[in-house]
């Protein structure tokens, strides 16, 4: 059946609309790194973007925050997937207050949580490390009421219980059920909740800067301090980055065996 | 204990807070044997199930498979298999890496090339060789739960415990697919414990139907016996279709419809009781000095159905061959009488 004219003109200007709300701040921020910002340019110039290796703290900065989200997507992983799962096969009656402890972080401000937190960092740095690594702990904890909300959204989408029922009479034991069955079958809640929190980490700025750590996000603020273009230039990369980043998630449900998590 | 007992449910016994659930239940089940186990919702006849799976704790009682004692052994160290009410297939893998799953782990390990054909045979012989690549979302409810049954038998399971497993399928599906069942379990001769609700699967099937009510069995016997010979009113009035008529009763046996019949074991004995009398052994010919009228005839293929209002008042139904049936329709005059089939007796009020 066609549509008619009235529903498409509807449908492209609410599409126009949104676009040009998200893509024209990106243009501007492309416009503003290739303007000329020294004496010898003229016209536009790709400076800000060729210099931006050269910017002392940026790279390890990046390898930093990428090691970071590596250590939290493990933490999501093998702590918070099996809690999750856990908790929804054994322990029915605990659902409520872990979902509320989960969305804790999204009710409580990221400054109250430095100010709670800054005694255990200050104490952690003079005792035992200071790489901003150690972030990866308050991050698991930020990223809570993402990852959660995907992955219960997941669980509550498919019969765990039969499914686990199913795999321990045919001999699998509590572990294999949890890594063999059932996260398989919630990986696109999974891969969901990660890349969110990729995402999330990456973009994070203030705990870091105010506990002094120099985090990707920190650094650009420096960069930005000194010179406008290059800063603007990272921070469009990094959008970029992260942009892939999303639109790599499954939106099909699925289209194979892509993940078969096989333990033997 | 009879010498070929291989499953024994001694006393079992359940509560989930008042709710007895299973209130010493025993069950003896042969080698090779399909018992049934029948009953209304909430009987406990799931829980019973799920206790000799393994997936249920007990409260009291004791579980014997094959001379051993597996009250406390876990789950996956019992070798049952189990197919559910729900589908249970893995949904990341494909009908045949379903069915071997049971083969790679360590309590049923087999090597690769045995695992293999194992389960092409078993693919096979549920009818689903074709669609071993086949993801559970690309096969129909039917086939998934031919699939869940082929993976049950993987293991070689000492007990096959089905839960169910038919009842979220389509009426031709479900009809078709019980009579597989029972196919390939005669064939392979695994021991089963079947649970359902719908009558008409547990008489069709088993060897055994055991009626269940609040947590205990109330009978267990052949199919035929359990439908014509029933030891209670709760298992007459359970399976099949009953109608309450009241008469007499001395010396084993009760006038009711003008005719003397013959009352069974565990009927009430004196005074007025109350007939359970089957439809078919309503006897009905047209009669136009009949004594009750038919107040509506229903077709249902093979045979027909008559709603017969008597002359007295009285409501009765009966159900005979199509082919007797000929010419009664509705608001005719028929004479009413009964078989000579001996019939249950429950007290009256």
């Amino acid at each position: 059946m066609k549509k008619s004219w009235g529903v498409r003109i509807w449908r492209w200007s609410i599409i126009t609309v949104v676009g040009a709300y998200l893509l024209v701040p990106l243009y501007a921020m492309f416009d503003f790194s290739t303007k000329p910002f020294g004496f010898q340019d003229k016209g536009r110039t790709f400076r800000a973007w060729q210099i931006i290796p050269s910017q002392p703290d940026l790279m390890i900065s990046i390898a930093r925050s990428l090691i970071t989200a590596g250590i939290v997507m493990s933490l999501i992983l093998f702590l918070i997937v099996p809690t999750a799962i856990w908790v929804h096969l054994k322990l029915p009656l605990l659902r409520r207050p872990f979902e509320l402890l989960c969305l804790l972080p999204l009710a409580i401000p990221a400054i109250v949580i430095v100010v709670g937190i800054a005694p255990l960092y200050r104490w952690i740095s003079i005792n035992l490390t200071e790489s901003p690594i150690t972030l990866s702990a308050v991050y698991s904890m930020l990223i809570l009421p993402y990852t959660y909300r995907s992955l219960s959204a997941a669980l509550d989408a498919v019969d765990i219980h039969t499914l686990a029922e199913a795999a321990r009479t045919l001999g699998a034991n509590s572990s294999r059920v949890i890594f063999g069955i059932i996260m398989p079958t919630i990986k696109t809640g999974i891969v969901n909740g990660s890349f969110i929190a990729i995402a999330l980490v990456m973009g994070e700025f203030t705990i870091s800067n105010i506990l002094n750590y120099k985090t990707f996000q920190v650094v650009v603020a420096q960069i930005g301090r000194t010179n406008g273009n290059v800063a603007v230039a990272v921070s469009l990369a990094s959008i970029l980055f992260v942009l892939v980043l999303l639109l790599a998630i499954p939106t099909k449900k699925r289209r194979g065996a892509v993940l078969d998590v096989d333990l033997v | 204990m009879s010498s070929s007992t291989y499953v024994q449910l001694v006393d079992l016994a359940k509560y989930f807070g008042k709710v007895r659930a299973l209130d010493g239940l025993s069950l003896d089940i042969a080698q090779g044997e399909l018992v049934a186990l029948l009953g209304p919702s909430g009987c406990g006849k799931t829980t019973a199930l799920r206790a000799l799976a393994g997936l249920q704790e007990l409260d009291r009682g004791q579980l014997i498979v094959d001379g051993k004692d597996v009250t406390f052994q876990s789950a996956n160290k019992r070798g049952m298999g189990m197919v559910f009410q729900a589908y249970s297939l893995f949904p990341h893998m494909t009908a045949r890496e379903n069915v071997e799953y049971g083969l790679k782990l360590k309590e049923h390990k087999t090597a690769g090339d045995k695992r293999k054909a194992r389960s092409a045979e078993l693919l096979d012989l549920v009818g689903l060789s074709t669609h071993a690549n086949h993801f559970p979302h690309q096969l129909s409810g039917g086939q998934q739960q031919r699939v869940a049954l082929a993976r049950a038998l993987a293991i070689s399971p000492k007990v096959l415990l089905l839960d169910e497993p038919l009842s979220a399928l389509d009426a031709k599906v479900r009809t078709q697919l019980r009579e597989e069942i029972r196919r390939i379990q005669m064939e392979l001769g695994t021991t089963t414990l079947f649970v359902t609700h719908d009558q008409e699967e547990a008489l069709s099937i088993a060897d055994r139907v055991g009626v269940m009510r609040n947590g205990q069995l109330e009978q267990i016997a052949a199919p035929s016996e359990l439908y014509d010979r029933p030891k209670t009113s709760f298992v007459a009035e359970f399976v099949g279709l009953t109608n309450p008529i009241s008469g007499k009763v001395s010396g084993g046996s009760i006038e009711i419809l003008g005719s003397v019949v013959k009352t069974l074991p565990g009927s009430v004995t004196s005074g007025t009781g109350i007939a359970l009398v089957r439809p078919e052994s309503i006897d009905v010919v047209a009669s136009k000095s009949g004594n009750a009228k038919v107040a509506a005839a229903s077709f249902l293929g093979a045979s027909c159905r008559l709603n017969i209002t008597m002359n007295d008042g009285a409501k009765v139904t009966a159900q005979l061959p199509s082919s007797d049936a000929a010419g009664i329709g509705a608001g005719a005059t028929v004479s009413v009488s009964l078989l000579d089939m001996p019939v249950f007796v429950k007290a009256a009020g």
